[in-house]
């Protein structure tokens, strides 16, 4: 009965039943089933069928967001609950901002939304991010991994002096380095010396896995 | 309705191998193509070329006008790039675009103002991405007074109310419809330009809501585009369009293309 309530629960992540997901999950603790179970096996199942399903191209963006929505939903009905017993440790934590002299923040914030759902702890630094400020909010908040996105051909340069930076103040070696935006391709990002690049969020959130060691696949 | 033909842009893969290769005769069939299909300017653009975009731009605008009449939109952000292409540029261009963003804005300006050409104002400040129609006029105001102050007349702005993905948020169109709109009421004399393609990110056939937006623009004033002159669906609907919105005395313009065979 378990599996079949969980396969519904991961069902409606996939099809973005944001209105139903709170019944259905409590439906699920009513059944004894455990939190984690709830999230792993019912709702990281259905984001991940998402993925699927965006990178063949069936999928589009707002149906994405919808169903990074009803996760969140829910994942904020069953964190609370974890608390107490056993806490899901984030899969790692992600710094992401927009470069110097860029403002585009849709992109951005995509990538944020899909690495939350996908188990990151993200900490966005907004658009118009100096070098500086990267340097900065890395020493500070330890991140496992930098992402820089750079919407206009005439940011991306931005994205090579912020490396630079990371290098100069002597933390390149704490950080993997992502890139992306509308113009970065992955020959631009092998050019600067980041560790990796991604075309869209859902490659973003893989791309995110990869370079922290962790197997990608669908659960 | 002026149509900027958007095509020469080396963020297209084949213009870019174009421009790389200095291919004149590929750029200068594409700049023709896009005359022939009725655009005003053609826009040419070599952003990709990171560290030599000046020298590329150069080319492009020489080699350009070594085959069309058409003025250019010289599409840059740079100022240094911008001012060169303005040297070789014959005739009257199109400058696209300065936005009221501190650094871009104080460094566009004076090479703007003493080229008295035309120029693209984009609806963007320090206070970043215009949310409301009335974030987008209140950057509009700051944009029109700044230009005037330089001596641009309003004839010359073309002011882009920036047009955000309905697929991130539903309500980004109208948003843009709507400053459109109060621009025109409320600058007399003053243009109203966008792209088309922004509208459809993330949502599949893309042409359609494109299309769709357009129509709903000129609607409320738009009176320039950034657009493929090459696709006869579009052109043949604002064609329509303009003869519907009361701009075809006697509904020549209509009935003249039609009978030339331009429209589908």
């Amino acid at each position: 009965m378990n599996e079949a309530l969980l396969s519904r629960i991961g069902d409606a992540v996939l099809r973005g039943q944001l209105p139903s997901i709170e019944n259905l999950v409590r439906e699920a603790l009513a059944e004894n089933i455990p939190p984690l179970q709830i999230i792993q096996g019912g709702l990281a199942k259905g984001m991940a069928a998402v993925g699927v399903r965006f990178k063949a191209g069936d999928y589009f963006l707002p149906e994405v967001m919808v169903s990074a929505k009803t996760m969140a939903a829910a994942v904020a009905i069953l964190e609370p609950l974890l608390e107490s017993g056993t806490r899901i440790e984030p899969l790692g934590k992600f710094l992401i901002g927009t470069v110097s002299g860029d403002v585009h923040d849709i992109g951005k914030n995509i990538v944020s939304m899909m690495l939350r759902g996908a188990g990151f702890a993200v900490s966005d630094l907004g658009v118009n991010v100096s070098a500086e400020r990267f340097v900065e909010a890395i020493r500070k908040e330890r991140p496992d991994i930098v992402g820089m996105c750079a919407l206009l051909s005439t940011t991306m340069p931005a994205q090579k002096k912020t490396l630079e930076a990371i290098s100069a103040a002597g933390l390149r070696d704490q950080v993997k380095v992502m890139v992306g935006g509308a113009p970065v391709q992955a020959k631009w990002a092998e050019q600067i010396g980041a560790d990796g690049y991604a075309p869209d969020a859902v490659s973003a959130v893989d791309m995110a896995k990869e370079l922290l060691g962790l197997v990608s696949g669908t659960d | 309705m002026q149509i900027v033909g958007e095509l020469i842009n080396t963020s297209r893969g084949a213009v870019h191998t174009a421009v790389d290769n200095l291919d004149a005769a590929f750029i200068q069939g594409l700049a023709a193509k896009q005359v022939e299909a009725g655009a005003d300017y053609v826009d040419v653009n070599a952003g990709t070329f990171v560290g030599k975009e000046g020298d590329k731009l150069c080319w492009l605008v020489e080699t350009v006008q070594a085959r069309v009449e058409t003025p250019l939109a010289l599409d840059t952000p740079d100022p240094e790039a911008l001012r060169r292409a303005l040297a070789v540029h014959r005739g009257r261009p199109l400058i696209n675009s300065i936005t009221g963003e501190t650094g871009r804005w104080e460094t566009m300006l004076p090479v703007v103002a003493e080229a008295k050409a035309a120029v693209i104002a984009l609806c963007l400040d320090d206070a970043g991405m215009p949310q409301s129609a009335a974030d987008r006029l209140r950057v509009a105001g700051k944009l029109v007074r700044g230009l005037e102050g330089a001596g641009v007349s309003m004839e010359d702005i073309y002011l882009d109310p920036l047009v955000c993905p309905v697929s991130t948020d539903t309500s980004a169109a109208l948003a843009a419809l709507e400053a459109i709109g109060a621009m025109r009421r409320e600058f007399p004399g003053v243009h109203a330009i966008c792209g088309l393609s922004n509208v459809s990110y993330g949502l599949p056939k893309r042409r359609l809501l494109n299309n769709a937006f357009c129509l709903l623009a000129m609607q409320q004033g738009l009176d320039a585009v950034l657009l493929d002159p090459l696709d006869r669906s579009l052109i043949s609907l604002i064609q329509a369009t303009q003869t519907l919105l009361g701009k075809d005395e006697y509904c020549m313009a209509y009935i003249q293309a039609v009978r030339e065979n331009r429209l589908t």
